[in-house]
């Protein structure tokens, strides 16, 4: 398969109180068309600072981030960063958000986004605004605004911390149902491992800050995976190991 | 809170008031300080007799055209220090000097350039507002949170369509708040500029009454005026503070 992402070589550091602190370390890897990597780290390793460099909103210090053979010079309406603090606008409804990012006749438009309101469960919440929903529901928001636009690759900042335990749990079953039909490659970003087991292909161990990456776990399950199975087990133990818990 | 004592407390005290106003008035047998008897039929007769009517349209008309005078200049000039550092740079200074200026210091030289018409008060109006109004667009500005931005980026947008879609209805509630604030201070500042340069509007009503034989009834009569008219100003600008598009900046 071919690479969808290439990384290399990338660098970030940035300037705090004079001095410079290196957030990103010589990260490299690749992401193939349609797999699902997962970055697992400590919270503040750099991890944010690397997807916004592989989305193209901050230029690396050094090394390079290669998407379809091209650069990536800034950020592309055909890869979307679902961001960790919520970027769903809470001055538009539903449905306006959805269609902020369509080009479409706006009678297509509105068409397309009550669709994507559905797919995410949303249907009969069009009308509202973001503050009349709850967080989990909010969520549904950003990730049915980001497939709207048919984008290739989705880059995703930690889309479920935010929620409680249970919402958290059941948006992954969501999330994976949703992804299995469209088949977007993905960047996630986590702290959870069991939700990467869940739901990527392949999970990247990052470093303490500078992140680097330290070890590398196919996650060969059949899917849906059964979250209590032996090998799941297996595989959490030993990717907290390489975390040094 | 149950509304009986929601109702009744403040109710409860506004009497409360009144009554030690009165038998204030009564125990000192002064013969100036009206009574709130006094200040309703003074109220009344103004009422009958028309000119209250003019009075207030004569200062809401002022208070109007410098208000809006002031968010026609204040909240472009704001978006834009808040969008350009170069323009904060460079306007920045002037604006926090100026901002400070009670728009009463600003009377001689109001009447200097404009005489003792209408547009020297529309011009102190002006003044009062726009300073409020640039401060909080500017600052509005600033704390859009820049999650929305990179979303707005990410979707390849054009930078009139991230001015129009994002920017502005990201900082619209704290222009809301700057509007509240500005549409106060205008309403202070016109019965302060009516009791120097004119001969119409409620601060001219309150001085004239004065002059024309201390009829402290009717002085008291049209601050009382003045203070119901401010609350409905406020209560006007409150509204806008309840539509959907910006109630989420104000907590649920």
């Amino acid at each position: 398969m071919a690479a969808r992402i290439t990384v290399t070589g990338l660098a970030k550091s940035y300037a705090r109180n004079g001095d410079t602190m290196r957030v990103v370390d010589n990260i490299g890897f690749t992401v193939d068309e349609g797999e699902f990597v997962a970055l697992v780290g400590p919270s503040g390793c750099g991890k944010t600072t690397l997807l916004h460099i592989m989305a193209g909103f901050t230029p690396a210090d050094s090394g390079e981030v290669v998407i379809d053979g091209a650069p990536v010079a800034g950020p592309s309406a055909n890869r979307i960063l679902i961001s960790q603090q919520g970027s769903v606008f809470p001055w538009l409804t539903v449905r306006r958000n959805l269609m902020f990012g369509l080009r479409d006749h706006p009678d297509e438009a509105a068409r397309l986004a009550d669709h994507y309101a559905g797919v995410v469960g949303l249907a009969g919440f069009e009308q509202s605004y973001p503050h009349e929903l709850s967080g989990g529901m909010v969520r549904r928001v950003e990730l049915a605004r980001a497939l709207v636009v048919k984008p290739e690759i989705l880059f995703m900042d930690e889309p479920l911390a935010a929620l409680d335990a249970l919402t958290s749990l059941q948006m992954r079953f969501e999330l994976q149902r949703i992804l299995d039909k469209e088949r977007h490659t993905c960047v996630l970003i986590t702290h959870d491992v069991e939700e990467a087991i869940h739901l990527a292909d392949r999970i990247l161990v990052l470093s303490r800050r500078p992140a680097s990456i330290q070890a590398t776990f196919p996650v060969e399950l059949p899917r849906p995976r059964d979250l209590a199975s032996p090998e799941v087990a297996r595989l959490k133990r030993q990717i907290l190991a390489s975390l040094g818990l | 809170m149950p509304w009986p004592i929601r109702l009744g407390v403040p109710v409860a005290v506004a009497a409360a008031f009144l009554a030690v106003w009165w038998f204030a008035v009564i125990v000192s047998e002064t013969v100036i300080f009206p009574s709130p008897r006094d200040v309703a039929i003074g109220a009344l007769q103004l009422a009958r007799e028309g000119t209250l009517w003019e009075h207030i349209g004569a200062s809401l008309f002022r208070v109007g055209a410098g208000f809006l005078l002031a968010m026609a200049i204040g909240i472009p000039l704001g978006l834009l220090m808040g969008w350009k550092a170069l323009a904060h740079t460079a306007l920045n200074p002037i604006v926090q000097v100026m901002r400070p200026i009670s728009p009463i210091a600003w009377i001689p030289i109001a009447i200097l350039w404009f005489g003792v018409g209408d547009v020297a008060p529309i011009f102190l109006i002006f003044l009062s507002a726009v300073f409020p109004t640039v401060v909080q667009t500017a600052a509005g500005v600033h704390t859009i949170e820049p999650q929305y931005l990179r979303a707005a980026r990410n979707f390849g947008i054009t930078r009139s369509r991230l001015i129009l879609h994002v920017v502005i209805p990201a900082v619209l509630p704290q222009i809301i708040v700057g509007m509240r604030v500005s549409l106060g201070i205008s309403w202070l500042v016109v019965v302060a500029a009516e009791m120097v340069t004119l001969r119409s509007g409620l601060g001219y009503m309150i001085i004239d009454a004065r002059n024309a034989g201390n009829r402290y009834d009717l002085v008291v009569a049209g601050m009382v005026i003045i203070g119901l008219i401010g609350l409905a100003l406020d209560l006007g600008m409150r509204r806008l503070e309840g539509l959907k598009a910006v109630r989420w900046r104000y907590g649920r």
